[in-house]
C-alpha cells in the first residue's frame, strides 16, 4: 500500500479500536467469519510438513483425487524419523527401522508428485522443520505458520500466529490452504528487570510454565512481553515461543522489533531491498496497542528466576537447581518421584548424570551450541557420562563447523551428530536407555519420551554443558568465564 | 468418520492427571505411514514391560478395557504433542468417549476431527464419574448430557459445529472444499494487497 496510508487490518488507533497483535493477526486472516454454528475460516499463509504428520493428509487428497491448492505455501523437511549417524561408505543410511526409512522414502513421495518442495537429504537446508523456517526467512511476522506439530508455535517469535495441527488438519490445509478455528483467548505474560547471568530463555520459560501451570495456557494464546523479553535475542525468544504448548497453550507470540527485522533481512525467502522496507513497516505495526485489552494477564520479575531444571514427569515439575524437590504424599508427585528415581526433598545438585543431549527446536541453534562450547572450552565431559550434540539443521551444523565448535565438543569427549529431532523424542534410534538420567535441552520430559523408562530433566543448553562436564547436576553459574579481572585497589 | 448420537456402556477410569500424548500412544509408533493397527499400541508403555509382557495389574490389561467405551481421565487429559495418532490409538482400542475435567487444546480437536467425543464436565461431577470404574454411563450427544444409572443427568458443553460433526460423521473437508470461492477472493484481496506493498 502507498506509504502514509493505514492499512485497517494491521493498525488500531484509539483505546476502542485498540488491537492486541494476536487480533491484529486474526483479523487479517479471517476468509469467513465465526458463527454461533460455524467456526471461522482462517487463511494459513505458510504450512510446514514433515514425515511423521503428514503421510495420512496426502491420502486424503490422493483419495479425493484434490491438488495441493498452494505448493508455494507449502515446506516440507525430514527431521523426526531420521538418523543423526552420517551414511556409510556406500551412502547408505542407517534408519532405526524400515518404517523410519519408508516414512521417509513416502514423504519425498508425496512432495514429488504433488509439487511440494521438500529440504531433504542433500538439501543444505534441511532442519528441524521449527529451525528450519525461520532460518531460510519462510517465517515471517504476520503470518499464520501452522504444521503438524505441537512446537510449531516456534515461529510465534517473530511475531506470527503459529500453532500445532493434527494430521486430518494437515490433509485439510494441503486441499484448501484453510482451517476451521474457534478464536481463542488471550494471555498476556509480562516479564519485566533482566535475566541475571548464566540465566537463559530456557529457564525463563521454564520458570513460567511452572508459575501458570501445564494447563495454564489452556485456550489460550500467549503474548510474551516486558524488559526480559525484550532483551532477548531472536534464538532466545524462539526457545520461549517453543515451549507455549508444555503450558498448554498452542501459539505464544512476540511483537516484532528491530531484532525481527535484523534477524530477517537478507534470509532467502525474505522479500529484498524496498519490498523488505515496506514490509519491515507493516510489521512493526503490528505490536499490541496501548490500551488493547487481553482476557488474562500474568506478570512476573525477572529476579526472581533462577538456572531451572524439571525433576520430574512433565514440564512444571521444575526447580531451580539449588532447590529441592518437593516432598512426597500427592499420587502425582509420588508416581514421578519413582518413575524418576528420586528421594522426596532431596536436593537436585549433586544429583549423577548419565547422558546429556544437546540439540532440538527448543535449542539447538547456533547460539545454544556457542555456550555449550563456551563451557566444554579446555574442560571434559565427565567419564561416566555421554554427551550428544545435534545441531537443529545443516545450517547450524555448517556455522558450528565454521567455527570450530564441533572440534570443541569432540575435543572433550562429545559426539557431534547430523541434524535432526534425534534425542527429543527418540524415534530415530538415539535413545536413552532404561532407567538412565538425561540432562537434556529438549522441551519434554514425559514418561518414555526419550525412550522407553529414560528419565529426562530438561535444561538449558548452559547447565547441560556444565552437568556433562561435572557428571552430575550443577550450577551452570559456576562454569561462567570469568569476569574480566578488576584492578586490585591500591 | 462414524457417526456419534448416543452410547451406553462400561466405564474405564484411568485417574492420573495430565496423562500426556507420550503415554497415550509413544513415539516409536509414529513411524508408520497409516493408521491402521494403531490402537493395539494404545498405552504401550502401561501395559507392556520392556520384554513385552503384559503388565500385571494394568487395568489396561483387563479384559473389560476392550469392552469399555468411555474412557474417564484424570485432569488434563491429552496434553503435550499434536499427534492424532493418539485419538486415533484410543479409537482403535475401542474407546468412542473420552470424559475428563479438562482436555488439552490441540487433543480434544484433533479427537473431535476423528470422530473420538471429548466431554469436559465440572470438577465435582468429575470427581463423582472417577469413583465409578466399571460402572455404566450414557453419553448423549443429542441431549449433551450424561446420564448414570441412578438417574443423574450432568449436560456438558460442545462446539455448536463440532456436535453437528459427530452426530452427522461429517467431515469438515467437504464445508471447507465448499468455501473455495470465498477462499479465492480472500486469496486474490490478500496477494493484491501485498504486491501493492511491495511496490
Ligand atoms: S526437536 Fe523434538 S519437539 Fe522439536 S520438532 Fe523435533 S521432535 Fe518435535
Amino acid at each position: 500500500m502507498p506509504n502514509g496510508q493505514e492499512d485497517p487490518a494491521v493498525s488500531g488507533q484509539d483505546d476502542a479500536g485498540a488491537r492486541t497483535l494476536f487480533d491484529k493477526l486474526w483479523d487479517a486472516h479471517i476468509v469467513r467469519e465465526e458463527s454461533a454454528d460455524t467456526p471461522a475460516v482462517l487463511y494459513i499463509d505458510l504450512h510446514l510438513v514433515h514425515e511423521v504428520t503428514s503421510p495420512q493428509g496426502f491420502d486424503t487428497l490422493r483419495a479425493r483425487g484434490l491438488p495441493v491448492r498452494r505448493p508455494d505455501r507449502t515446506l516440507a523437511t525430514l527431521d523426526h524419523s531420521t538418523p543423526t549417524t552420517p551414511p556409510d561408505a556406500n551412502g547408505e543410511r542407517h534408519y532405526f527401522t524400515p518404517q523410519a526409512k519408508s516414512q521417509v522414502q513416502q514423504l519425498e513421495r508425496n512432495c514429488d508428485e504433488f509439487g511440494v518442495r521438500l529440504e531433504g537429504w542433500g538439501s543444505q537446508q534441511r532442519g528441524i522443520v521449527h529451525v528450519m523456517g525461520p532460518e531460510i526467512g519462510a517465517t515471517q511476522p504476520g503470518m499464520t505458520v501452522v504444521c503438524g506439530d505441537s512446537h510449531t508455535a516456534t515461529h510465534g517469535a517473530f511475531g506470527a500466529l503459529a500453532f500445532g495441527i493434527g494430521t486430518t488438519e494437515v490433509g485439510y490445509v494441503l486441499a484448501t490452504q484453510c482451517l476451521l478455528q474457534r478464536k481463542p483467548k488471550t494471555l498476556r505474560i509480562t516479564v519485566d528487570g533482566r535475566l541475571g547471568q548464566g540465566v537463559g530463555a530456557k529457564d525463563l520459560i521454564l520458570h513460567i510454565i511452572r508459575t501458570i501451570g501445564v494447563n495454564g495456557g489452556t485456550g489460550h494464546v500467549i503474548e510474551y512481553a516486558g524488559e526480559a523479553i525484550e532483551a532477548l535475542s531472536m534464538e532466545q525468544r524462539m526457545t520461549v515461543c517453543n515451549m507455549s504448548i508444555e503450558a498448554g497453550a498452542r501459539a505464544g507470540m512476540i511483537a516484532p522489533d528491530q531484532k525481527t527485522l535484523d534477524y530477517l533481512r537478507g534470509r532467502p525467502l525474505a522479500p529484498r531491498g524496498e519490498a523488505f522496507e515496506a514490509a519491515a513497516e507493516r510489521w512493526l505495526a503490528l505490536r499490541t496497542d496501548p490500551g488493547a485489552e487481553f482476557d488474562r494477564e500474568v506478570r512476573l520479575h525477572a529476579d526472581d528466576i533462577a538456572p531451572t531444571l524439571t525433576w520430574g514427569i512433565d514440564p512444571g515439575m521444575s526447580v531451580p537447581v539449588t532447590g529441592t524437590v518437593p516432598a512426597g504424599g500427592a499420587p502425582g508427585t509420588d508416581r514421578a518421584l519413582g518413575y524418576m528415581g528420586l528421594e522426596g526433598g532431596q536436593a537436585l545438585l549433586g544429583h549423577a548424570v548419565d547422558i546429556v543431549f544437546v540439540g532440538s527446536c527448543t535449542n539447538g541453534r547456533i547460539s545454544d551450541l556457542r555456550e555449550v562450547a563456551s563451557v566444554l572450552q579446555g574442560r571434559q565431559v565427565a567419564a561416566h557420562t555421554r554427551m550428544l550434540v545435534v545441531p537443529g539443521s545443516e545450517a547450524v551444523r555448517r556455522q558450528a563447523e565454521a567455527e570450530g565448535l564441533h572440534e570443541v565438543f569432540l575435543a572433550a569427549g562429545a559426539e557431534w551428530r547430523e541434524p535432526g529431532c534425534s534425542m527429543c523424542l527418540a524415534m530415530n534410534g538415539d535413545l536413552v536407555p532404561p532407567g538412565k538420567t538425561a540432562v537434556s535441552t529438549s522441551n519434554r520430559n514425559f514418561e518414555g519420551r526419550q525412550g522407553p523408562g529414560a528419565r529426562t530433566l530438561l535444561a538449558s543448553p548452559l547447565t547441560a554443558a556444565a552437568c556433562a562436564v561435572a557428571g552430575k547436576v550443577v550450577d551452570p553459574r559456576d562454569f561462567l568465564p570469568a569476569p574480566a579481572p578488576k584492578r586490585e585497589a591500591a | 468418520m462414524d457417526a456419534f448420537t448416543t452410547l451406553t456402556g462400561q466405564v474405564l477410569v484411568l485417574p492420573e492427571e495430565n496423562i500426556d500424548t507420550d503415554q497415550i500412544i509413544p513415539a516409536r509408533f509414529l513411524t508408520a505411514t497409516s493408521f491402521e493397527g494403531m490402537g493395539d499400541h494404545a498405552f504401550a508403555d502401561w501395559r507392556y514391560d520392556r520384554e513385552g509382557q503384559a503388565v500385571p495389574g494394568c487395568v489396561l490389561n483387563e479384559p473389560r478395557a476392550a469392552q469399555s467405551p468411555i474412557l474417564v481421565a484424570g485432569r488434563n487429559f491429552g496434553c503435550g504433542s499434536s499427534r492424532e495418532h493418539a485419538p486415533r490409538a484410543l479409537l482403535g482400542f475401542g474407546f468412542r468417549v473420552v470424559i475428563s475435567s479438562e482436555i488439552a487444546d490441540i487433543f480434544r480437536g484433533n479427537s473431535q476431527n476423528v470422530g473420538l467425543l471429548p466431554v469436559v464436565l465440572p470438577e465435582a461431577v468429575h470427581t463423582r464419574l472417577l469413583a465409578m470404574d466399571g460402572e455404566e454411563l450414557t453419553v448423549d450427544l443429542e441431549a449433551c448430557e450424561v446420564r448414570t444409572p441412578g438417574g443423574e443427568r450432568h449436560a456438558f458443553e460442545i462446539d455448536g459445529f463440532a456436535r453437528y460433526c459427530l452426530l452427522n460423521g461429517m467431515d469438515r473437508l467437504d464445508f471447507l472444499l465448499a468455501q473455495d470461492q470465498t477462499i479465492t477472493r480472500y486469496e486474490e484481496r490478500h496477494e493484491r494487497q501485498d504486491s501493492a506493498a511491495a511496490g
